[in-house]
């Protein structure tokens, strides 16, 4: 018996090993993305965020657009969601609207490829960033960022978030740096002037869309892992069965 | 069945099929009383070949070019029919061979597998795991992203310091001033076929080794002094089926880890798959945070932890090498008068436990930046790391060993 409590110890702490995989740490706080990969209302939305707004100077060059019909869209869907024009093919990747030279030239830099931008960056650093935009008129694209600072990227989502600006306190000697939102933008829905929910929600999706394009074999990996070790449970029995029949003369 | 048989006898009269299972199977005696810690070596094996065959299905996809490898890391994951199951059997199977090695070589240290007669297949076990180090490195960079390629910057850069030839040395691994695409193309080579080649000879002679001086046990004593009237072992039981049948159980329990890994978190928070990985090569920009995966975090903690003498780097990559080497010699280092951890004094207990502490603190202190107190804390860790292994034919002598049994006994 006390054998048995032993190996079943064992196999317990094997089988959390992949829930023990600690997380990244980083000097920014960084708000927790409420990623759902099961809601593909959610992703289909962000896809569709993604499309008309990231995708004029940001390219996806890994992601197909009739990849979106893993979540259950139909091309007809993609094509009048994304507002693709009629001949554009459902096999070709996600391609910027600003080639690279003209982006070099207008933010010095060229801006990364987003296609395992969650992979890299991670959901929460993203979904912290795209909310930290301020209005700094000492930068040349009038804005800066307290996640990612100095980044040559322009607050493109101003429109719906709305102008935030940084205001530094000093409080017992240390500086405490906080973000007010000066005008809301169209996402906001509360009567408050510093709401952001609407604003925040819409991130949400477009991360959840970041982190499904990252890795689209997310959706089916969940589903298909059960079934492997629902399998593999039974040949366990089955096996566990046969050594013990096998070994019942051993002493 | 008479057809089968018939089948067999022309084989037999023409290869040696029968005498070879019985050999090596049906009448190769194993001690009946392997427990938890000998699993590790069957898992090894198992997982050589779940890397040589999923490694197949990789290459078939996989571009060795600096312009296409990441695109095509990528191309394998999204357009390559169950290509990202292939991509993370193969990238979870390079951790896991780790995790298992690992265990399979403590296993020996607590046991005292490598005493004799069992040195020679100790030290082709070493062999093993340094060629197992050279294969993991050079596939880390097929990938191509950021960390694939400045951590390969940073190892061959690390062949530079060596006095007089280290300039020519780092030329002659890279093929080039610096990583590049010729560096790709060598490494692809090596990786799949040169090193693979060289791990499954070795492996094939470490279990013929093995089969010649038969297997240690918990208990650390030779079954082969208590033989029957035939010549069998009196604890010894056949390798088929028992063995077999118990190894399957171990193989089952850890497919079910190694697929909870592959469906449910295969970059494991970013040790199996770091993070900054997923960025493309870039040779312009060097990433702020360079880590080695983890299984390597050990020896790169104790490079970083040796200070350098008139500015070069020698001594601590002379330290990171002993490091690695030092396991060669333990069969002459251990002067015990028993073998197993079972019978072994409050000494050896301790310095293996004091080792084990080391090994895993310099394993995470690998993966984080340096801080002055990292460094000190590495510091100590390494003359720890170091004192297991240069005391023991001191500490091992004098320490206090209770009587080792006659048989072997079953806990």
């Amino acid at each position: 018996m006390k054998a048995i409590n032993k190996k079943l110890w064992i196999l317990l702490l094997l089988l959390t090993a992949p829930v023990m995989a600690l997380a990244n740490e980083s000097n920014v706080h960084l708000d927790k993305a409420p990623v759902n990969l099961k809601n593909t209302a959610s992703i289909q939305r962000g896809a569709i965020l993604f499309a008309s707004r990231c995708l004029a100077c940001h390219s996806a060059s890994y992601m197909r657009y009739n990849r979106l019909m893993d979540l259950g869209m139909t091309e007809a869907q993609i094509k009048k969601g994304l507002e693709l024009p009629e001949d554009v093919k459902l096999g070709t990747i996600m391609q910027a609207v600003m080639d690279t030279n003209s982006a070099k030239l207008a933010f010095g830099i060229a801006p990364p490829d987003l296609s395992v931008i969650a992979r890299s960056r991670s959901a929460d650093w993203l979904y912290t960033y795209m909310r930290t935009f301020y209005v700094d008129t000492s930068h040349p694209s009038g804005w800066n960022n307290t996640t990612f600072p100095d980044v040559a990227m322009p607050f493109v989502l101003a429109d719906l978030q709305g102008t935030q600006t940084l205001q530094v306190e000093n409080k017992n000697g240390h500086e405490v740096k906080r973000l007010v939102l000066e005008s809301p933008g169209s996402m906001c829905t509360a009567k408050s002037a510093i709401c952001t929910d609407g604003y925040d929600a819409a991130i949400a999706d477009l991360i959840n869309y970041l982190v499904f394009m990252s890795d689209p074999s997310a959706i089916v990996r969940y589903n298909l892992g059960y079934f492997v070790l629902g399998f593999l449970f039974v040949l366990l029995v089955l096996v566990y069965a046969l050594k013990k029949e096998i070994w019942k003369d051993i002493h | 069945m008479n057809l089968l048989k018939k089948l067999l006898g022309w084989i037999d009269t023409r290869f040696p099929l029968i005498a070879t299972f019985k050999e090596h199977a049906s009448e190769y005696y194993a001690p009946k009383n392997f427990n938890f810690w000998y699993f590790f070596g069957g898992l090894a094996l198992l997982v050589l070949v779940i890397q040589i065959l999923s490694g197949i299905f990789l290459t078939m996809n996989y571009k060795p070019d600096a312009l296409f490898a990441f695109a095509s890391v990528e191309y394998i994951m999204r357009d390559v029919h169950w290509g990202w199951l292939l991509r993370y059997i193969h990238s979870t199977g390079a951790s896991m061979f780790f995790v298992v090695v690992y265990l399979h070589i403590f296993r020996g240290l607590m046991y005292g597998s490598y005493r004799n007669p069992r040195e020679l297949l100790w030290i082709i076990g070493m062999i093993i795991y340094l060629a197992l180090m050279g294969e993991a490195f050079m596939g880390y960079l097929l990938p191509w992203g950021q960390m694939s390629f400045w951590g390969a910057q940073v190892i061959v850069n690390l062949f530079s310091s060596v006095p007089f030839i280290g300039h020519d040395l780092a030329i002659l691994i890279r093929g080039d001033y610096v990583v590049s695409d010729t560096t790709l193309n060598r490494f692809f080579a090596l990786h799949v076929i040169a090193i693979p080649l060289i791990l499954v000879l070795i492996v094939f002679a470490h279990i013929v080794a093995l089969h010649e001086v038969g297997s240690n046990n918990p208990d650390g004593i030779e079954i082969k002094k208590h033989k029957d009237a035939n010549g069998i072992p009196l604890d010894g039981i056949p390798f088929f089926p028992y063995m077999v049948v118990k190894d399957s159980v171990a193989a089952v329990v850890f497919l079910m880890v190694f697929c909870a890994i592959i469906f449910f978190a295969p970059d494991m928070g970013g040790y199996f798959l770091e993070n900054n990985n997923f960025v493309p090569a870039n040779p312009m920009k060097t990433p702020e945070h360079i880590a080695p995966v983890w299984y390597f975090t050990p020896y790169y903690a104790i490079l970083r932890a040796v200070p350098p003498i008139f500015g070069s780097q020698f001594p601590g990559v002379a330290a990171m090498g002993i490091a690695t080497v030092i396991f060669f010699f333990l069969p002459w280092l251990d002067r015990g008068k028993v073998k197993s951890i079972r019978y072994r004094g409050l000494i050896y207990k301790t310095f293996l436990t004091l080792f084990v502490i080391s090994f895993v603190g310099l394993g995470w202190l690998g993966q984080m930046p340096s801080t002055p107190t990292y460094t000190m804390i590495a510091r100590i860790l390494a003359v720890v790391y170091f004192a297991f292994f240069l005391l023991m034919p001191w500490y091992t002598k004098i320490d206090k060993c209770k009587p080792e049994p006659d048989r072997v006994t079953s806990k």
